[in-house]
């Protein structure tokens, strides 16, 4: 477990002209974490500012921040064996192969030459990337870059990886293939990571925080966070809804001509007796993240709600 | 763990020339041929008179263009791969993640350094003292190009700025001043107009060591201090405008 201890933290960027503007505003969290921590919000919301202040990148307009112990605003070179980070859009040196990229990194944050060898030669076998090691960057794919990217801040020393967006681009195989990478590094690492991905956060995360436009908006596992908003399960109507049937919860019709119903869970089971009752088709999930996400941060929904 | 010092500034060396020269030796060839261009050009347009002017003249020109290289290659890491911002959330110093990527600058000068030393050594017959004037001036000009690539590295927000800012410094540092000739050549009051740039006092110094113009010690010695200063203010301008971790 790795503390995270967030207080009222704000970030002001100011542009040429002296104009400010508020990336993120009076976030405060106290949180034990480990596996996958996801960062989620739209673009904008704060989450790069957000990841560039806890890795020690950026330092903030005010706040303090607190890492495995570390005050890393005031203290950054105590953190920094500790951590590493994959910038958003971070590209491997294109002049330098794979396996080149990932010895220099090595070197660059003090392992000897043998010890950064024998890593190199140890990541390159655990990711299976023997048959890539030895070619320049352009000629591997966008999902194996990513890969030896990836298999770089792995090879050190540090607990704590950061990864910004570090599946924007791919396709779906090669995000994929990612995730797998991800769910294996969890095991021995905390990752902190941002996307933009409501199924890749809901898949991975251990523990998600929601951000709109630089505020923290909710935190906490996503079960947490589905009992928080009051709607943990989602029920989907497909067909034959009629006037038998009451909804309750909050009620959203879709374009296809069906009814989601976001509810607690004895309205939803109450609900689904009566819809297997009437003969209704119909399908019961936990909410999804990508609706409890619309709900904290779209438009609240378009549908309406009917506590009735 | 115990950060290895000596690993860090080897990254930056292997990085940015050993790695790039071994897998694109065009590179090599490129770097190689730049002084000399001039050095052909001045030889045969003198008459073969110039020649050991021209030398001298190419072993600042080398100093100079590798050292401005600097600019451009931090901007590129920075800018393209995000190394820096990699870099920063990790145990290497900023100190001596720039002070790699200078040497790695010197790496990529040794070849053109070998080849200067033989011509050199053939035609100037240079004294042990004057030997060691030039090697001074070398790494004082060395110094000032560094810093001067580097602070505008830490300036240029994108590669096509940094271009614009390389080809202005490097029409100051390295197309103007009179380095494959005397400063004496330039009809005053154009030869004023060559003093706005460091490497005419590097010129001077190392022209005046071989004795091939004579200048006033007075004159000498204002060139070191100008050189000096120089070198010590843009290296203090540099490390105070960097920026490692951003605000």
């Amino acid at each position: 477990m790795v503390r995270l201890i967030v207080r009222n933290l704000s970030k002001n960027y100011k542009d040429k002209k002296d104009k400010r503007s508020l990336a993120l505003k009076n976030v405060s969290l106290d949180l034990d974490i480990n596996g996958i921590f996801t960062l989620i919000g739209r673009n904008g919301a704060g989450k790069t500012t957000f990841i560039r202040i806890v890795s020690t990148e950026l330092l903030p307009t005010k706040g303090k921040v607190y890492l495995d112990g570390v005050d890393v605003v005031k203290n950054p070179k105590e953190i920094r064996n500790r951590i590493a980070v994959i910038p958003q859009e971070a590209e491997l040196i294109p002049w330098m192969t794979a396996r080149e990229n990932i010895y220099s990194y090595l070197l660059w944050r003090g392992l000897s030459f043998k010890e950064a060898k024998e890593r190199t030669i140890a990541v390159i076998s655990r990711f299976k990337l023997e048959k890539y090691a030895d070619k320049l960057p352009r000629k591997l794919s966008g999902g194996t870059k990513r890969k030896v990217l990836v298999a770089l801040v792995i090879s050190s020393d540090a607990k704590i990886i950061f990864l910004d967006e570090p599946t924007t681009g791919l396709d779906p195989i090669s995000r994929k293939e990612l995730w797998d990478v991800l769910n294996e590094l969890k095991k021995e690492h905390l990752v902190i990571l941002t996307t933009h991905y409501l199924e890749e956060a809901e898949e991975l995360s251990d523990y998600i925080i929601v951000l709109n436009k630089g505020k923290l908006v909710k935190a906490g596992t996503i079960n947490d966070i589905r009992n928080a908003i009051g709607y943990p399960y989602a029920i989907k109507i497909f067909n034959g809804l009629n006037k038998n049937i009451k909804l309750k919860g909050k009620i959203v019709k879709k374009n296809d001509g069906t009814f989601q119903v976001f509810s607690d869970e004895i309205t939803a089971n109450n609900l689904a007796k009566k819809l297997i009752k009437e003969k209704v088709k119909f399908s019961i999930n936990p909410t999804s993240l990508e609706d409890i996400f619309y709900m904290l941060v779209g438009d609240i929904n378009k549908g309406e709600e009917n506590e009735n | 763990m115990k950060t290895n010092t000596f690993s860090q500034l080897s990254a930056s060396v292997m990085a940015n020339a050993i790695y790039a020269m071994k897998n694109f030796p065009v590179m090599l060839i490129n770097t190689i041929l730049a002084p000399f261009g001039l050095l052909i050009i001045i030889f045969f347009v003198s008459h073969g008179t110039l020649l050991n002017v021209g030398i001298l003249g190419g072993f600042i020109l080398v100093m100079v263009n590798n050292g401005i290289s600097i600019q451009g290659d931090l901007t590129h890491l920075k800018n393209d791969m995000k190394l820096q911002d990699m870099l920063v959330s990790s145990p290497v110093s900023p100190t001596i993640y720039v002070a790699g990527i200078a040497l790695s600058e010197l790496v990529f000068s040794i070849p053109d350094l070998i080849v200067l030393s033989i011509l050199a050594v053939i035609f100037i017959h240079i004294s042990a003292i004057a030997a060691l004037t030039v090697a001074a001036v070398m790494l004082l000009t060395f110094m000032f190009s560094i810093a001067l690539g580097f602070f505008i590295s830490t300036i240029s927000r994108d590669v096509i700025e940094g271009w614009a800012f390389m080809g202005l410094i490097s029409m100051v540092l390295s197309t103007l001043p009179p380095v494959y000739y005397p400063v004496t050549y330039i009809p005053l009051p154009f030869r004023y107009l060559a003093y706005i740039s460091p490497t005419t006092f590097s010129a001077i110094i190392a022209q005046g060591s071989i004795g091939f113009v004579k200048f006033s010690s007075s004159f000498i010695l204002l060139s070191w201090a100008v050189l000096i200063i120089v070198s010590i203010a843009l290296i203090v301008f540099a490390i105070k405008r960097s920026r490692w971790r951003e605000e």
